[in-house]
């Protein structure tokens, strides 16, 4: 008997782009409380995958349902740090502005933004070291320093499940502990995280949990289970392109 | 040749400011008095004017500060060419000018032209400015032929089309007035009611759906007020530079707002005041344009406000640089002047303007303006020395004040310090130290010097063996040559 109200649920999903499939056939099924790291090589889907999920991209076959919902209202419980920002860099919001838009999900159309609110957004703020910078243009920061801005974004949407597209991506060194630590903290306070991640080494000792994934999911465990060097090697060794190659003709003769 | 070029063109000038003072004598009571009318309101169609072209600034202000932060500027360009085919066939069809029906030809156009985008975006991979280049001329192209063709045609009040080309103030009528305001009063309700929303879906639209807000919708809406603001404004400001309007204030106020709500309000701002200054002035101009006239003056607060906003403006930066060479200078000179004193091991106190012209490689004239600025600022104090019997004509002596002394050690030691540091710690060789030192040395602030003699742990000689002196000495008097 499934439970309905896993936070995430991935069943059978298949996602391609321009007749090339870039995830085939992936079931997932995730846990409250779940830290888990996603890995893969480059063009694995991983991005592809949170996307899905976030319902930026529509699947081909299979579905995702988040609390049991699907993605177009499950998407609201979820806070989304994407990878390469869609963002206007020149916009003439300060860094406060940033994080005060987490909180808008608590309103109406017309209900008012309130003390409550601020409170909230300069304390997750406080919690990313950026409280400083609450009123610099968001354009005047450092990368490291946006991604941060970013995660408090997040931290404001007080949501119960956090999906993080490399989120260490081209950061120093100063905000990847800062971002870690924070992590590690929500993880604590029982929130669902899963983190796309670039780095196999840091991997080991960041997650509770890893997703394998290069096309298919290869793995889903425990770090002790899934870290081995026959899975890695598997996700890794490029023995699956074969799979890629023949998918991506069953595509192409299924439209002839 | 230049000086000829400069004669010539001052006398064309001068010539024409007389000829024109001839006629302007007796127009200058008229210009007056014009003033005065507008100025004082009495005038029901000046009160007209004058509000129309307030509502119309406020609205163009507003929404285009939508327009310029999302980046719609080239939209709001092709929506303003796009209605001209409509314009001309809502005079075909009424016969005349009726401005009813010309609106409506108008608006009927502008929709089209939005329909063609959009299609043009949904099934082909042409980019967006290209799509909008496309519209614009073709629509315009369309307008132009069927102007052209009403022309030769020869309808009686085709006059009036041309105010619709450039604005013409004195056409304006209640229904104009009407319009204007409903316009402003929608834009100013959408704002206000979605004034969250805009921002986020602004800043970042991936994010702004992942918490569940309409983005397209809120796009919908947002092209339809910039129609009925193109639309509304076509009588004051004209086709061809409608968009200007959209554009010019909001791109002013992005220079000084760094919120979005401050952004709106100086933005809304700009373009009233540009509005009732054009209308003004094309007044005062009795058949003058206004459309030009009003987009004349919002760009020349864009320029002036480019030019003197605090912090980034030209003249700042202008100032700023001129203050900064200056000082370099000053600098560079009390450094050459230590040394000077240094390789006479410090047993004299006076620098004579020849020693000063070899170290540092210049000329007479450029010496003595050097030694001229330090006495002015008190670093130094300055002799003419008497002819002496070797024949050198007769020299500038300078001695250095305390204050020109601590200065020139506390250079002396950036540079040296400097030095030393990308020696031992860079792994530079000591003959390329010496160029990086001369840029770095006055930049150096007292806190980075703490932190270098800290972690060079105090060092009195530089790489080439020459003394670092060290703001202690120099305060307690140490060194020698201190006065």
């Amino acid at each position: 008997m499934k439970h309905h109200d896993l936070p995430i649920e991935v069943h059978d999903l298949t996602v391609s782009y321009q007749k090339k499939p870039v995830l085939y056939g992936v079931d997932l099924e995730i846990e409250e409380g779940s830290f888990v790291g996603i890995l893969g090589p480059n063009g694995a889907g991983k991005s592809t995958l949170i996307k899905t999920i976030m319902n930026i991209i529509k699947p081909n076959g299979g579905y995702v349902k988040i609390f049991g919902d699907s993605p177009k209202t499950g998407i609201k419980r979820i806070g989304y740090i994407p990878q390469k920002e869609s963002v206007d860099w020149d916009f003439p919001v300060t860094v406060f502005d940033v994080v005060l838009m987490g909180r808008y999900g608590y309103h109406g159309w017309l209900s008012r933004i309130g003390k409550e609110d601020r409170n909230k957004a300069s304390e997750c703020l406080e919690q990313v070291n950026m409280l400083a910078y609450a009123d610099r243009p968001i354009g005047n920061l450092s990368g490291g320093q946006q991604q941060r801005v970013f995660l408090a974004r997040a931290l404001a949407q007080e949501s119960a499940v956090y999906l993080m597209d490399e989120p260490f991506a081209g950061v120093d060194a100063v905000t990847e502990k800062t971002i870690i630590s924070i992590l590690q903290e929500m993880k604590k306070a029982g929130k669902t995280l899963m983190v796309v991640h670039h780095d196999l080494a840091s991997a080991k000792e960041y997650f509770d949990q890893l997703l394998l994934l290069n096309m298919r999911k290869v793995a889903y465990g425990s770090v002790s289970e899934v870290y081995t060097h026959e899975l890695l090697q598997k996700t890794y060794g490029g023995k699956l392109a074969v799979l890629s190659e023949m998918a991506t003709e069953v595509a192409k003769n299924a439209d002839t | 040749m230049k000086n000829w070029v400069i004669v010539f063109g001052g006398l064309l000038i001068s010539s024409s400011f007389l000829e024109a003072k001839q006629i302007g004598a007796a127009e200058d009571l008229n210009w007056l008095t014009q003033a005065e009318r507008f100025i004082e309101m009495k005038d029901p169609s000046i009160r007209k004017v004058a509000l129309g072209a307030l509502l119309m600034g406020l609205s163009c202000g507003l929404i285009g500060s939508y327009v310029v932060t999302r980046r719609l500027s080239l939209f709001g360009d092709t929506l303003s060419h796009a209605v001209l085919p409509g314009i001309a066939v809502g005079f075909i069809w009424a016969g005349e000018k009726d401005n009813f029906s010309l609106l409506i030809g108008a608006g009927i156009a502008g929709f089209a032209g939005v329909c063609c985008l959009s299609l043009l975006k949904k099934f082909t991979r042409i980019h967006e400015d290209s799509s909008l280049g496309i519209v614009l001329s073709a629509f315009y192209a369309l307008g132009i032929c069927l102007l052209t063709r009403i022309q030769k045609v020869g309808y009686t009040d085709q006059s009036g089309l041309d105010s619709f080309m450039f604005g013409q103030v004195s056409a304006l009528s209640s229904n104009d007035i009407n319009g204007l305001f409903i316009t402003l009063l929608m834009i100013s309700l959408f704002i206000v009611f979605n004034f969250r929303q805009l921002l986020v879906t602004g800043f970042d639209p991936q994010f702004s759906k992942s918490i569940g807000i309409p983005n397209d919708f809120l796009q919908f809406v947002l092209w339809m007020l910039i129609a009925f603001c193109v639309i509304s404004s076509l009588q004051l400001v004209g086709v061809i530079l409608v968009s200007a309007m959209l554009v010019i204030p909001a791109a002013t106020a992005s220079l000084l707002a760094r919120r979005m709500k401050t952004y709106l309000v100086l933005s809304s701002l700009l373009g009233a005041g540009a509005g009732i200054s054009g209308t003004f002035f094309s007044f005062l101009g009795k058949s003058l344009p206004a459309g030009p006239l009003i987009v004349l003056v919002s760009a020349l607060l864009f320029l002036f406000i480019l030019f003197l906003r605090p912090e980034k403006g030209i003249l700042f930066c202008w100032l700023n640089t001129r203050s900064e060479r200056s000082r370099i200078i000053v600098e560079n000179t009390l450094k050459a002047a230590f040394q000077i004193l240094e390789q006479k091991g410090f047993e004299e106190n006076e620098i004579t303007s020849l020693e000063i012209m070899k170290k540092r490689g210049l000329s007479r004239p450029e010496v003595e303006k050097e030694i001229q600025n330090l006495t002015t600022a008190g670093l130094a104090t300055k002799n003419i020395s008497p002819i002496d019997q070797v024949s050198l004509p007769s020299q500038t002596v300078m001695t250095l004040t305390p204050k020109g002394w601590e200065y020139a050690c506390r250079m002396v030691r950036n540079h040296r310090l400097w030095e030393l540091y990308l020696t031992n710690e860079a792994e530079y060789e000591p003959d390329h130290v010496h160029e990086d030192a001369e840029k770095i040395e006055h930049v150096l602030g007292e806190k980075t010097v703490r932190q270098i003699e800290r972690l060079l742990q105090n060092p009195k000689t530089d790489p080439h063996g020459k003394l670092i002196p060290s703001i202690t000495d120099i305060h307690q008097g140490n060194l020698p040559g201190a006065s």
